[in-house]
């Protein structure tokens, strides 16, 4: 089973984020900041990270920098989910290593478009 | 509304737009055109049906035949035929185009412009290749409104979030307020033009490539057939016409045939292309199943 970490300190973002991966078929796993993200990539590199950029103790921006650093960390494909959606913050995300980039508020729709883009094609070949 | 009604309204769109309802369709007709009314200051479809059998109100009519329209679009929606588009379609046509330097492609069913504009996007990817090309990008739609919407290229950040890499997002598009501006040179790339596909379209001229997608599903099965009769007419010996995930030319024309390849992909039936074929290879009868692949499709 593919797993995704969701990185948001909103616990409702969190929620909804989970809901959205699960009927996908992803195993959800959750982090309230880039030090405990980066903490929980440390035990098990997950298949996809959703990541918030403000965040308090670590922000979404050094958590990724750091990640993509560590061992095993250039692996999990990563899609910054924030509401900084100017395209300067976009490029630099892009520049630390970010695949894709979901600018908030986001639905079903979009989750799983930007999953397709990264190569996740829904439920058809989760199983 | 009344049985009587409900036959009209379904007569009326049938013949305007070809749309065909089927009797359990009510409810759209219902919620689709309840808004018109109230526009319009009519009581309900009662009063809706007395005006357009009345008198020709063009702005009535057009928003009639407009509400009953489908726009839903994403960009590069279903990704296979735009991959088709950039690694099989464009190369080809370009490889037997080397001579005139000239490409014709039509979007027939262009809606919001989602589907132009990730055509042109790839086009500007191989701008390298196509210089000193003359490439025509021509889209139609049946409605004016959405056509509008289309050539302003302003999209919600919804609409730029379904299907368009983010990488392409921020190459092509530049952000006004809370929405995105597709840029300029794309918008350039694309002729806009009303059109209605129950017309004909044959002073568009002929084209190599036509992206026909989702909207034959709304038609019967005489109108596909004489849609489809016609775009095979509009289709170069050599075309290339893509249609939507739900939609085929078999039992509808025999002017068309899918390619063996690549689904949602169709070609000029064998007799159809039988003079670029022999052109090709003079030693191949035309009905060759191998022919279509050596035509290069």
């Amino acid at each position: 089973m593919k797993t995704c970490l969701i990185v948001d300190d909103s616990a409702v973002i969190r929620k909804v984020a989970r809901r959205i991966f699960e009927t996908m078929n992803f195993k959800v796993g959750e982090a309230e900041d880039g030090e405990k993200a980066l903490t929980a990539c440390g035990e098990t590199m997950p298949d996809a990270i959703l990541l918030d950029w403000n965040m308090p103790t670590m922000d979404g921006y050094d958590f990724l920098r750091a990640l993509r650093k560590a061992p095993g960390g250039e692996k999990p494909k990563v899609l910054f989910c924030t509401t900084e959606n100017d395209v300067g913050a976009i490029a630099r995300a892009l520049h630390a290593g970010a695949d894709e980039y979901i600018m908030k508020p986001f639905d079903r729709d979009i989750v799983t478009a930007k999953l397709a883009q990264v190569g996740f094609h829904g439920e058809a070949d989760a199983a | 509304m009344t049985e009587l009604e409900f036959d009209f309204l379904r007569s009326y769109l049938k013949t305007r737009s070809g749309l065909a309802l089927s009797a359990e369709k009510r409810y759209l007709i219902e919620s689709r055109l309840g808004p018109v009314c109230r526009r319009f200051n009519l009581a309900g479809l009662g009063a809706l049906v007395t005006a357009l059998k009345g008198s020709r109100d063009l702005a009535l009519e057009r928003a009639v035949v407009e509400a009953m329209t489908t726009n839903e679009t994403f960009f590069f929606r279903d990704r296979t035929p735009f991959d088709l588009f950039r690694d099989v379609l464009l190369p080809e046509a370009m490889a037997r185009r080397a001579t005139q330097r000239r490409l014709r492609i039509w979007c027939a069913a262009a809606s919001t412009g989602q589907e132009p504009y990730s055509l042109a996007m790839m086009l500007q990817d191989a701008a390298a290749r196509l210089a000193g090309w003359h490439v025509d990008l021509v889209a139609t739609d049946l409605s004016t409104e959405v056509l509008e919407k289309a050539k302003a290229g302003l999209y919600s950040h919804f609409e730029v979030q379904r299907g368009l890499p983010v990488q392409s997002l921020i190459k092509h598009f530049e952000q006004t307020g809370e929405q995105w501006r597709i840029s300029a040179s794309l918008r350039q790339m694309v002729d806009y033009r009303p059109l209605n596909l129950l017309h004909p379209f044959d002073a568009l001229g002929t084209f190599d490539i036509i992206y026909c997608r989702n909207v034959l599903i709304y038609f019967d099965a005489p109108t596909k057939g004489d849609v489809l009769a016609r775009l095979s007419a509009s289709l170069a010996p050599d075309g290339a016409l893509l249609l939507g995930a739900a939609e085929t030319v078999i039992g509808l024309t025999e002017k068309l045939v899918p390619n063996a390849q690549h689904r949602g992909l169709y070609v000029q039936a064998p007799a159809a292309a039988r003079a670029p074929a022999v052109r090709v290879l003079p030693g191949l009868p035309a009905t060759d199943p191998g022919l279509r692949r050596v035509v290069g499709l």
